[in-house]
């Protein structure tokens, strides 16, 4: 984590040593943020500035971040948002299309409602500028290489074009594009995000190429029509973000031809469990043991099975001594039979067991 | 007297517990499936009402020179002190909030202002308290390791000093609380493990420290020629929240009504079971909302005991409702208002200072109590020999 504002200077570093003694048990922000609600760096958080639709079901969230936040930020990242929906927070995680750069103030993600997708569809239509949503730091490794590759070729799929856009900007912005091929699928012309600023930049930079394709009338693009698209594909590095199928057809294309280090995937991950697995493989700590439990086998029991040393108090879910952090897949709370699968979201392992492969945090 | 099976005391069979049992759940899981915004609402304003109050009266005490002022920053001080302890920590920490997902209103973080860590109140209060309520030798709230709360402890001469050890115990609550989760019998005993004891009085000690530096030295100073005026006033505030905690406390299970378990109680003890102990061995007060705030809703605290990890501002709605299970099953509901509740108490620890044979035992409400016969209205739901279901309820 990088230091936040208040920390940059030995003087304010003194000096909010001085203010948390008089404000403890709780921290000079909590305060602060009576005041203005980005003054807190206790929760990475930020302002929805602007809400600028890009497609009838996709728009762009500029937002303001607050205290703490760091703009070293690699173009192909992705960050955490949180947002506050009937009292409870949600989090979901969205590629930054905005290039990292301190002067702006702010940074954008872009956003596609998903059908049924409750929180997507909120972040598209439902926030107004004003409201305040927590970050969390950028991180992923969909990233260029510094300095970036002599020939480059971008393979994206509808909400993919994302990260690749962050790329992109932060090139054109450097006046150091390279040899670029992107090739852009969406379903119709109106489905296609960011179109004219790419057609824009195709005509700014020769040497970067645009192959728009709409699958509706030309179908998806298959590996075998990849010499088509990019004759020289196979000197080029890849990075490529879609559909799940559609970045397993490319890789499988790519290991096949023995260059499957030339290809660089994001993936969206969705939870396919849909909620009818029961038991899994629960993992403590990310990289920490791991055993595989039923659906009857509580969290709180497998960690003691694995040999993990879990907190617990009253084993019946009153007394909260036991609750850790999902890091990620998804639980199911015995009493209510209700399923969890928000990351970072505390739950009580004493009443709760796996519903699919999951990890908590320790 | 204590009792030693809550099936036997109450008269009920065990298909009435378990219906009881799961009336009290569905209670839970409809206000679970309806918590949302408004509750959000409410906690947040509460905090934000209480930070303000602190500030505006740590900014007031700056003049503590000036008695106006120093009397209404100290209570302001003092309220917001209460407010933060009883509404908003003590109800935070037992994961009323959790449910937010938000990290910085949540049980596995929060720090409260006094001088207990709230590790080791998580632990004392949450897990045995709220686990053991009221049976002996494993409730440490039957009195605190201090005073006899119950006939069925044992009297000795020590106790004699009750009601001096309770005014001090009123005065400076907040240490008592502090060295709560020491477990001071099991060191009496010699059964405490050193090593713990070592580690838990280090975070007693730097809580402490912080607590301390920052009412009775950095305020004071940074206050400059009011220092002993400010320091006065920091230390009443203090006072204040400990008298009034200390009350709000003792009213939650020693009214008379309100009784105490042995051991054997514990003996597979259900999940229903477990529930009436927990109403049996509570005892609310009734007042205003602005009492009921100020007391982070323990004058509901047979609602609080059976569901300890609901949101608080939902109490006095479900306290209706099992207002009505009592009724309609004849269990005791101990209530009364708040001058009513402590007097009761207050004699208890009076009297209970003296041997047993020296002072009558307080008028128990139902032992044995003789059962009125309902009407069909109020009759429970019951499973009939012929493997029917009969009462008001079925159709």
């Amino acid at each position: 984590m990088p230091e936040p504002l208040t920390e940059r200077t030995p003087a304010l570093q003194r000096l909010r040593r001085v203010a948390a003694t008089l404000t403890t048990p709780l921290a000079p922000d909590d305060y602060l943020k009576l005041i203005n609600p980005l003054w807190s760096q206790r929760e990475l958080r930020g302002r929805v500035e602007k809400v600028i639709p890009e497609t009838e079901r996709a728009a762009t969230l500029v937002i303001k971040p607050g205290w703490g936040w760091s703009w070293d930020h690699h173009p192909g990242q992705y960050i955490g948002i949180g947002v506050e929906l009937d009292g409870r927070f949600h989090w979901r995680s969205y590629s930054l299309s905005s290039v990292p750069l301190k002067e702006n103030g702010t940074v954008s993600i872009t956003v596609k409602a998903m059908p049924e997708g409750f929180l997507s569809e909120h972040l598209v239509n439902g926030l107004a500028p004003g409201t305040i949503v927590r970050l969390a730091a950028p991180q992923g490794d969909f990233v260029l290489p510094d300095p970036p590759p002599e020939k480059a070729l971008f393979l994206v799929g509808g909400s993919g074009i994302t990260p690749v856009m962050s790329i992109i900007r932060t090139l054109d912005r450097r006046g150091s594009m390279p040899d670029v091929v992107l090739a852009y699928s969406a379903v119709h012309p109106e489905d296609m995000m960011f179109r004219d600023e790419l057609r824009q930049l195709a005509e700014t930079h020769e040497s970067f190429a645009l192959y728009e394709r709409f699958t509706d009338t030309d179908g998806i693009l298959t590996p075998e029509q990849l010499d088509d698209v990019c004759h020289d594909w196979m000197d080029r590095e890849t990075w490529a973000c879609g559909p799940g199928p559609m970045l397993d057809a490319f890789t499988d294309h790519y290991k096949r031809l023995g260059r499957d280090e030339h290809i660089h995937v994001e993936r969206f991950t969705l939870n396919t469990a849909g909620g009818e697995a029961s038991g899994g493989t629960v993992t403590f700590g990310v990289g920490g043991p791991s055993i595989e439990v039923d659906g009857a086998t509580t969290l709180l029991e497998a960690g003691e099975q694995a040999g993990v040393n879990m907190l617990f108090g009253c084993r019946m879910g009153i007394c909260h001594t036991c609750d850790v952090p999902l890091a990620s897949g998804r639980i199911r709370d015995l009493r209510s039979g209700e399923e969890h699968d928000n990351p970072n979201e505390y739950i009580q392992t004493c009443i709760s067991v796996a519903a699919g492969d999951c990890t908590l945090t320790l | 007297m204590a009792f030693a099976d809550v099936r036997e005391y109450t008269h009920l069979t065990d298909e009435e517990i378990e219906a009881i049992g799961r009336e009290l759940d569905e209670i839970r899981a409809e206000v679970e499936a309806d918590r949302g915004q408004a509750d959000r609402d409410y906690v947040t304003r509460i905090i934000t009402l209480q930070r303000r109050l602190a500030a505006a009266g740590r900014i007031t005490l700056f003049a503590s020179f000036f008695p106006p002022a120093w009397l209404l920053g100290t209570a302001m001080l003092g309220s917001a002190k209460i407010l933060e302890n009883m509404e908003i920590g003590h109800n935070t920490m037992h994961g009323q909030w959790d449910w937010m997902n938000d990290p910085e209103i949540h049980s596995s973080n929060w720090e409260w202002d006094t001088t207990q860590p709230a590790e080791q109140w998580k632990h004392s209060h949450n897990y045995i308290h709220h686990q053991f309520t009221n049976v002996l030798g494993h409730d440490n709230d039957i009195g605190y390791g201090i005073l006899r709360m119950s006939r069925d402890q044992k009297w000795t001469p020590y106790n004699l000093g009750q009601p001096v050890y309770n005014f001090l115990l009123a005065a400076f609550f907040e240490w008592g609380v502090a060295l709560h989760d020491l477990d001071i019998e099991a060191i009496r005993k010699g059964k405490k493990d050193p090593k713990l004891l070592k580690k838990q009085l280090k975070q007693i000690g730097e809580k402490v420290g912080k607590q301390g530096f920052k009412d009775y030295l950095m305020y004071p100073l940074l206050t400059g020629p009011s220092f002993f005026s400010t320091l006065s006033a920091n230390f009443t505030a203090n006072l204040m929240r400990n008298f009034w905690s200390y009350m709000i406390i003792f009213c939650g299970h020693f009214p008379d009504g309100a009784v105490h378990f042995t051991e054997e109680e514990l003996e597979d003890e259900t999940r229903a079971e477990w529930y009436l102990r927990q109403m049996l061995g509570s005892a609310n007060f009734e007042g205003g909302k602005l009492l009921h705030v100020m007391s982070g809703q323990l004058g509901y605290q047979i609602e609080h005991h059976l569901f300890p990890d609901l949101p608080s501002n939902r109490y006095a709605h479900i306290a209706v409702k099992v207002r009505d299970i009592c009724k309609r099953y004849d269990i005791p509901y101990t209530t009364g208002p708040l001058h009513k509740q402590y007097g009761q108490t207050l004699r208890t620890i009076m009297k209970l200072s003296l041997p047993n044979r020296r002072t009558s035992d307080n008028p128990a409400p139902l032992s044995p109590r003789k059962r009125r016969r309902l009407d069909d209205a109020e009759r429970p739901v019951r499973r009939t020999e012929l493997g029917k279901w009969s009462g008001a309820a079925s159709a």
